[in-house]
């Protein structure tokens, strides 16, 4: 009798762990610890090399903070993880690419006001760009919402993310054809020349080019002060819009009950529409920034960072904004942390198994709520 | 005539939820569907707000067929509905909430002056109007929710069982509220499974059993109906 009640404790201690997720949370605190550890020592040891990182994890994390938000927009307010979102990126990259390299988009200001001093005339030019961008992207989400998603409002979930999936391949390899966009990847051509500063102990110095990088120096370029400026514009804006405008409440109100929001006279379809419109308008100013960042574009380059993107939002709690944003920078730190100090191949794998981790320990992301997954 | 609804007809898929309903409302008064869960009450209000589709059957209002319009054009003709269960917005403000029930006002002017008047009309909202819907009592969110709707500009006011699961204190204010938006020109539509409240202050009554109305006429004569005393009212007659 004695043994055969000792032969089952074991397993459903196991059993315990796991349900408590105490298995989970005991991984993630060692994981944690052994981060902090090699974190730390390695800011002692080479604090420029650190702050370098720290520099380009930023930059990386504002890109993947305005995918992100396309992704976390979308699911609260028709509950569908809408992977074409990180495609729509690719197509605002490409359209860019477009409108500058093909059309000389950039050098209107130039030709029409040639009195303008250079570097006014190529910011306005600039900006241009990345309207268009976002407006193409705008376009192209609501066109893909109201032919893809919009029949499948009443279906179950599961066929609106199939489809999603559909639209993500469609998207790529529409693009992949040689009259679209190019099966091949295409040398971005930049608006701008690329400045770089050093940040030393003798204070801000530019570099010139071909000049080697002395030791003890953080460099920055004028890349990432417009990745950064440009992001926390349009964060302001969207804060501003979705906090403060008519139809920011109106996303709120259908985001949380439909039925309700059509009772108050909203038309919920053309709220879902500007919801779309405004993630894609986000990821197409990432697609260009992104590809300003890392000049090359490509059919499949929506991917990666889309799939990063996913990530960021779940971790900071699908559905959530200002969870977007926070998880995008702690996406950005890690890919690049673990870049320069674990492996450069190894930094998918870490972002991905930060989605396992989250999962496991905290699917609701850290500014997740439980409850708003039953609604 | 204010709304007529002719033979209305309504599935839930196969089910047969409204079977031929038919009853009217004459401009300035409160007229009160009764019956139990599952009569058909709340499908005929959602059916009129546009959120559900007739199979069969006309919806009248003001003369105009309104059986097909979208919801949203449903509220601008000045047909309100204050849902079962109040459905606030819980992660809007009670002021972002009132200005959801302005949503289709357009004149800014209107919209504060509106917004005004109903905070006079429950003082409890304007000492609340910055928390969350989500964070007020069941009785404020009540209060919310009909104040939401008047911010609408209602010529029509639908109300979708006011009293659910209030105090009785709570009931006959809501009560007393509903009777002053009424004196003030709005017509009523009221749902109700307290039928004592619910008859003493309508003009007329319709009774809903299982999707057809089995007894109507002025809300003194139900009141002393033995059929409904007896089903409705506890049987002490």
């Amino acid at each position: 009798m004695n043994s055969s009640k000792a032969v089952p404790s074991t397993p459903s201690f196991l059993d315990f762990l796991v349900r408590r997720k105490i298995l989970g949370l005991l991984l993630l605190i060692l994981i944690l610890l052994l981060v902090l550890w090699k974190l730390g020592s390695e800011l002692v040891t080479n604090p420029t090399l650190f702050l370098q990182q720290v520099i380009n994890g930023l930059q990386l994390g504002f890109v993947y903070a305005l995918i992100a938000l396309g992704y976390t927009m979308v699911y609260g307010i028709v509950r569908l993880i809408n992977f074409a979102h990180g495609d729509v990126f690719m197509v605002g990259a490409f359209m860019s690419y477009y409108a500058i390299a093909r059309v000389q988009l950039h050098t209107w200001p130039a030709k029409v006001f040639p009195n303008l001093s250079p570097g006014l005339s190529i910011g306005i030019g600039s900006i241009t760009v990345i309207l268009l961008s976002m407006a193409i992207c705008a376009l192209v989400a609501i066109t893909i919402e109201r032919v893809a998603y919009k029949p499948l409002r009443n279906a179950p979930r599961i066929s609106a993310l199939i489809t999603a999936i559909g639209v993500s391949f469609f998207l790529e390899y529409f693009g992949a054809l040689n009259f679209v966009f190019s099966p091949n990847f295409i040398t971005y051509k930049r608006p701008f020349d690329v400045t770089t500063w050093m940040v030393s102990a003798q204070g801000v110095q530019a570099l010139q080019k071909g000049q080697a990088i002395p030791e003890k120096t953080v460099i920055f370029s004028n890349i990432s002060i417009i990745i950064v400026v440009v992001s926390i514009l349009l964060l302001v804006v969207l804060q501003y819009i979705v906090g403060k405008t008519k139809i920011g409440k109106a996303m709120r109100a259908v985001a949380y009950d439909k039925q309700t929001a059509r009772l108050m006279g909203i038309n919920v379809d053309s709220v879902i529409s500007v919801t779309f419109a405004i993630g894609a308008a986000l990821a197409g100013a990432a697609g260009m920034l992104y590809a300003i960042a890392f000049p090359q574009v490509f059919f499949w380059m929506g991917i990666i960072p889309g799939l990063k993107a996913f990530v960021a939002a779940v971790l900071g709690g699908i559905g959530s904004i200002p969870g977007a944003l926070v998880g995008a920078l702690i996406m950005g730190q890690a890919e690049v942390l673990s870049a320069a100090y674990i492996s450069t191949p190894m930094r998918d794998a870490i972002a991905f198994t930060i989605l396992i981790i989250v999962l496991l320990v905290r699917p609701t992301g850290i500014f997740g709520e439980a409850q708003r997954e039953k609604a | 005539m204010m709304l007529e609804v002719k033979d209305l007809n309504v599935y839930y898929g196969a089910i047969h939820a409204l079977r031929g309903i038919n009853f009217h409302l004459e401009k300035g008064e409160i007229v009160t569907l009764i019956g139990a869960n599952g009569a058909g009450k709340s499908t005929t209000l959602n059916t009129i707000s546009g959120l559900l589709r007739a199979r069969s059957g006309q919806i009248l209002f003001q003369g105009e067929d309104i059986t097909y319009t979208e919801a949203q054009d449903i509220v601008r003709k000045g047909i309100i509905q204050v849902p079962e269960g109040r459905k606030i917005f819980a992660t809007l403000s009670v002021i972002e909430n009132l200005e959801m029930g302005a949503y289709l006002q357009t004149d800014q002017a209107q919209i504060q002056s509106d917004l005004e008047a109903v905070l006079k009309r429950f003082p409890r909202l304007r000492e609340r109007r910055k928390q969350f819907g989500g964070t007020l009592s069941g009785g404020e969110q009540q209060m919310l929710a009909i104040a939401r709707g008047l911010m609408s500009r209602p010529s029509l006011l639908l109300l979708d069982e006011p009293s659910m699961g209030l105090s009785p204190i709570l009931v006959e204010q809501i009560f007393e509220i509903i009777r002053d938006i009424n004196e003030q020109g709005t017509s009523i539509l009221l749902v109700e499974q307290n039928a004592q409240m619910a008859l003493s202050i309508a003009d007329r009554g319709y009774v809903l059993e299982t999707g057809r109305v089995v007894l109507e006429g002025p809300a003194q004569e139900l009141l002393h109906n033995p059929m409904v005393i007896e089903a409705y009212l506890g049987g002490h007659g």
